[in-house]
């Protein structure tokens, strides 16, 4: 990891269109320094999803290059994606929870694809979820957890294996503004003591206030604006030197 | 209240998510998602066709033993016929006949058969005519060689008794029974012809079960596939129901045709014919038989892997 862009995620110029629609997002080019606190606005349709499948690895870009962690993600062979998702943790936005699996197992699964030790992974698992509130419903199995449960497994999973960046589409959509706070909190904890790049889409606009040194993104009809400058300078004195040209 | 869990506190006691980027036994993978099920009657369709398979091939073997052992039997044998309308020449003519065959080589026992035994023979198709001696029969000598009768066998005999014995027919027996040779042969093409069609129906079969069950599934295999899991480990999950199913199958449908074999083995052995005794399992047809099952589930396994790759393939 010697790579000075090795924690970056880099798009150029990126365009994807679903089939021969037009295209969805058009003409991105942003980096995302690791470590920063990323919120990705904009109204329904905007494209928020589309722009965090391209991150979670759900799609490839109809044009343009990304890079992730210094490597180039267009030309990368099929074989070597599951390594590089492992690193990321993804909150979807219907949550998509294992249907027959309980909330633990759903929560277990990072730990368990990557081999890790089952003591291990028992203990973290009922670590993360007493600490969302879940322990009494650790074995029910997602058709029957309330929305707002739902989502704090969805959250537990996407956090458990301490990733490297985290992506949520619309993490708190379906909590109580106390719980969605908490939760908030949970991913400011990942950012600053793991240094995991935390990216949140939302259509919340106070959740916004609530992370101080957050940065905005704002897509409008598949276009990137950058209301605070973001996109354009390396948004942290601690970025700054890693920036380069 | 809002203190993060311990797993996220400074202190990294747990592996980041990058040192456990390991490549998962399939111990774990087998911990990672529920079996899925193949759809309700597979494991059953699969057991009556490899129950099919194994009668047939049972059927086609025995059919290959009985042909096998009827020809080493009647192919040594070749019966020789002095054809004379009077009859003390045809006496004395079978009696040389006797007399050169007995002295010739590779030729095991001769036999005249005595007059009385031919009438007996020959009355029921030929009514007290036979018996009147208005009706010449002609002497029958079997001769047994001690091995089978080559064409140039029957060639010598037949050039051995011309210069002695005018009036004798040589047959080799095995030539009579060449219509029930070509019989059991077309029976046999048949047996190999069914296995390929119910192999070819079992393949289908646990194909149309792997795809179905898969496509059942293909949320969660989507799920775990954003989650990071392998080809390998999400194919595991699959491979290890296809096996179970097709296991059972193979078991029941094993059980079900050794029954069959054994049954109709007993049926045909209660026949106590000359012919059905030789078509008895040696320890090689045994194993033949045996590898139906295994067979069976190399098949499906084989189908499921490749099912699941192609489906795979579409994926990201
Ligand atoms: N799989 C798809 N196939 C075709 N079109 C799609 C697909 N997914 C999204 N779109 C279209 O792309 C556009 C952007 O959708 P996207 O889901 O990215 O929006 P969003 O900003 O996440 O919206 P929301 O806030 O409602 O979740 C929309 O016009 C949508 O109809
Ligand atoms: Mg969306």
């Amino acid at each position: 990891m010697n790579d000075r862009h090795a924690g970056h995620v880099k798009f150029d110029n990126v365009g994807l269109r679903y089939g021969t629609d037009p295209e969805v997002l058009s003409n991105l080019s942003f980096t995302l320094y690791p470590g920063s606190f990323y919120f990705l606005t904009g109204a329904s349709g905007a494209g928020k999803t589309s722009l965090l499948k391209l991150l979670y690895l759900a799609q490839r870009p109809s044009r343009g290059a990304i890079r992730m962690f210094g490597q180039d993600l267009i030309t990368m062979p099929r074989e070597r994606l599951p390594d590089l998702r492992r690193q990321l943790g993804v909150v979807f936005q219907n949550f998509r929870l294992v249907p027959h699996l309980t909330a633990f197992d759903n929560v277990a699964l990072p730990l368990r694809l990557a081999g890790a030790d089952e003591n291990r992974v028992m203990k973290a698992v009922a670590e993360m979820l007493d600490w969302v509130g879940l322990t009494h419903r650790a074995h029910a199995i997602p058709a029957t957890l309330s929305g707002g449960e739902q989502q704090r497994v969805a959250i537990a999973r996407a956090v458990i294996a301490r990733p490297r960046m985290l992506i949520a589409d619309e993490p708190t959509g379906n909590v109580d503004p106390e719980m969605a706070l908490k939760l908030l909190r949970l991913f400011e904890a990942l950012n600053n003591r793991v240094g995991t790049t935390v990216v949140v889409a939302t259509h919340d606009v106070h959740l916004l206030k609530k992370v101080p040194d957050s940065l905005i993104m704002r897509l409008n009809k598949g276009q990137l604006s950058d209301p605070t400058g973001a996109l354009r300078y390396p948004p942290r004195p601690a970025a700054a030197g890693e920036a380069g040209a | 209240m809002n203190t993060p869990p311990p797993l996220l506190s400074d202190a990294p006691e747990t592996d980041s998510a990058a040192d456990l980027a390991t490549p998962a036994r399939n111990r774990a993978a087998a911990r990672l998602l529920p079996a899925t099920r193949f759809a309700g009657p597979i494991p059953w369709v699969i057991a009556i066709l490899i129950a099919l398979v194994m009668i047939a091939a049972a059927g086609g073997l025995a059919l290959k033993n009985l042909a096998t052992s009827a020809s080493a039997d009647l192919s040594a044998a070749v019966t020789v016929q002095v054809i004379e309308p009077n009859p003390e020449l045809r006496a004395a003519r079978g009696a040389q006949a006797v007399r050169v065959l007995t002295a010739m080589d590779g030729v095991r026992a001769v036999r005249l058969v005595p007059e009385a035994e031919l009438v007996a023979l020959l009355e029921p198709w030929l009514g007290e005519g036979a018996t009147s001696g208005d009706v010449p029969i002609p002497a029958l000598i079997d001769v047994e060689l001690s091995r089978s009768a080559a064409p140039d066998d029957v060639a010598r005999i037949t050039a051995a008794l011309e210069e002695t014995v005018p009036g004798a027919r040589v047959d080799a027996q095995s030539d009579w029974l060449q219509p029930v040779y070509r019989a059991l042969s077309a029976l046999q093409w048949l047996a190999v012809g069914l296995i390929a069609l119910v192999a070819l129906a079992t393949a289908a079969a646990v194909w149309l079960a792997a795809r179905n069950a898969f496509a059942g599934a293909r949320d969660t295999v989507e799920i775990i596939h954003l989650l990071g899991a392998t080809d390998r480990q999400i194919s595991a999950v699959f491979l290890r129901t296809v096996l179970r199913e097709s296991a059972f199958g193979a078991v029941v449908g094993a059980g079900l045709g050794v029954a069959a074999v054994l049954l109709l083995g007993q049926q045909f052995a209660a026949l106590d014919s000359g012919l059905t005794s030789g078509g008895g399992f040696g320890l090689a047809d045994w194993l033949v038989i045996a590898a139906v099952p295994l067979t069976g589930v190399l098949i499906a396994l084989l189908t499921a892997r490749i099912t699941i790759a192609f489906a795979l393939r579409d994926m990201l």
